[in-house]
């Protein structure tokens, strides 16, 4: 869905600093990049679609601004990937307690 | 009247701004000298043990169970000089509301903001302590903002710190995540004057206090079970709350005793503040990155005097590598049948080697544990380290390179917490402590805070003064 309407749950985007406003303290590639945002509301905009300079109220009430990123945006993180590696560990450590392995 | 909003205007505000939405003035407890009046901060503006565990017990937060690891002990054993091997306890923190002993500390907070008229909490924090604030914002009807670091430049964000975000807005409360930086603070403070908020920080009396049942609880549990205090109890330490409350409890349980060992994952190398580096690394937090920094000068936070002072405390302070921790995750679900999520299982590493020099008959306890789930849980962590190139090998973990490898040890008995000098560190407090006050005579007084905020002696802080030049 590329148009999102009134009331519709999105998410919104803003660059907080500039590289160049960014902290004497910082680290050289980080003050390389801007210092970004992300943020999630209900749209209070009639219409807009991706990219839109937009404003928002957030799950609290606040009131911001920022570049429509996202609409309806979900959670997408997971149990990972098979990790091989991790296998040995359980029927290593059983072996151990079963005697079936001489102590190191 | 439109307030100037740049980074420098805000951060000059920033005492203002920090005492309205603190509520401490931490003038009160200020002297001439370095020294400041840490006891009387934590009883005035803290709450005493019983008020702390009524405030707790009615959201539900303490009273964790304690579950001996008969088979890892019986492992320990298996890999200890004969006669060695001690017995490993774990307090299940992870059963609090919001899964982690967090809840304790947000638990004071939260409490002390609705008493208080504030409206609503703000926390700046990617970890477990969100999810607790969001949680008691959630039961006492404060609205609540969890400011997050979560992504480097390519928007790429930290599995865990991910989870992190969903479990608070599950909550009801406002996710605000930020790339990687340290004017995370400047964020924070525009926040907190927009708002007029509560800052729930993590270094306030209070929420260093709600940590003080903790070690109380863990004190009697024992004495209920086992007839006596435990010998070592274990505890990560990070920004320095959880080492000190957990001592302050156990002080005040009359269990003077027992050792109290910090333990950190060795991130040596690894820059907090880099873009490129934030996700090379499988552990955000409870590692050295916070440890050492936030040990050698507490008052880094983001409150004037930090609450969390760990060296007052701390008896001995030990790292063990990503690597370690990982497979001691696997070890306790696999030969426990508790899956938890990793960083709390940092001390548990360190128990497990720890356990293995001390007599069979002596305890030693892991004062905490944390959920785990999608995102929080080895598989996640693992599988983003591979994406973001870091390698994942089985060998000895003493190898292992924060930022290019993660090394999963070849068999348990590599398993080796490793200690840190910590003279070397109360002398990097004490030198950062006279480098901060510039100007300012040492007197007799300092001296003796020094010495208490050190744990050592009068006659060792004139020594390291004496190599200062001072």
């Amino acid at each position: 869905m590329s148009i999102a309407k009134k009331g519709d749950w999105v998410r919104v985007y803003n660059i907080v600093l500039e590289s160049e406003e960014r902290a004497p303290q910082v680290p050289n590639d980080t003050k390389k990049v801007p210092l970004e945002m992300w943020d999630k509301g209900f749209l209070l905009n009639e219409e807009a679609k991706i990219g839109d300079e937009v404003e928002v109220e957030t799950y609290i009430g606040r009131r911001i601004k920022g570049k429509l990123i996202e609409v309806n945006p979900f959670y997408d993180h997971d149990y990972g990937k098979c990790v091989p590696e991790l296998l040995f560990i359980g029927k290593q450590l059983r072996s151990i307690l079963e005697g079936g392995e001489s102590d190191e | 009247m439109s307030r100037d909003m740049s980074y420098s205007a805000v951060m000059g505000r920033r005492n203002e701004i920090m005492k309205e939405a603190v509520g401490i003035d931490y003038a009160k407890f200020e002297s001439n000298g370095v020294i400041f009046d840490y006891e009387k901060m934590m009883r005035e503006t803290g709450y005493s043990l019983q008020e702390m565990q009524k405030i707790q017990g009615e959201t539900g937060v303490g009273n964790t169970p304690i579950y001996e690891l008969r088979n890892l002990t019986l492992l320990a054993r298996k890999l200890a000089p004969k006669g060695k091997g001690a017995r490993i306890f774990i307090k299940d923190e992870a059963a609090n509301p919001s899964g982690s002993f967090k809840a304790r500390r947000a638990a004071t907070s939260v409490y002390h903001a609705k008493k208080h008229g504030y409206k609503g909490v703000i926390a700046a924090t990617s970890g477990n302590y969100g999810a607790a604030v969001a949680s008691q914002a959630a039961m006492k009807g404060l609205n609540c903002i969890i400011v997050q670091e979560c992504y480097d430049s390519k928007g790429k964000g930290q599995p865990e710190i991910v989870e992190k975000a969903r479990k608070c807005e599950a909550y009801g409360a406002e996710v605000l995540q930020l790339s990687v930086g340290p004017e995370l603070f400047y964020t924070f403070l525009k926040l907190l004057e927009e708002t007029g908020y509560f800052n729930a920080s993590l270094y306030t009396p209070f929420g260093i206090a709600g940590v003080e049942t903790l070690g109380y609880e863990l004190a009697m549990q024992f004495r209920e079970r086992e007839g006596r205090d435990p010998d070592v109890v274990v505890a990560t330490n990070a920004g320095g709350g959880n080492v000190t409350g957990t001592a302050r409890g156990l002080i005040k349980a009359g269990a003077e005793k027992v050792q109290v060992v910090g333990a950190s994952v060795n991130l040596k190398g690894l820059h907090m503040a880099s873009d490129e580096q934030f996700n090379k690394k499988s552990f955000t937090t409870g590692h050295t990155g916070f440890g050492i920094p936030f040990a050698t000068w507490p008052d880094r936070s983001d409150v004037p005097r930090s609450a969390g002072r760990p060296l007052r405390y701390l008896d001995r302070y030990v790292t063990v590598n990503q690597g370690e921790v990982f497979y001691i995750t696997e070890t306790l679900a696999q030969l426990e049948g508790l899956e938890r999520g990793p960083a709390g299982n940092t001390s548990l590493a360190a128990a497990f080697s720890i356990a293995q020099e001390l007599d069979e008959d002596k305890i030693i306890v892991v004062q905490e544990t944390e959920y785990t789930g999608a995102g929080k849980h080895i598989n996640p962590q693992l599988s983003f380290a591979k994406e973001n190139g870091i390698e994942i090998m089985t060998g000895n973990p003493e190898d292992e390179i924060p930022g290019q490898n993660i090394i999963l040890p070849k068999h348990p008995s590599l398993i080796k917490a490793k200690d840190l000098d910590l003279n070397r560190i109360r002398k990097s407090y004490i030198k950062n402590c006279v480098e901060n006050n510039k100007g300012i005579q040492l007197d007799d007084e300092d001296i003796k805070f020094l010495a208490e905020d050190t744990k050592s002696s009068v006659q060792f802080v004139y020594e390291v003064l004496k190599e200062l030049g001072e």
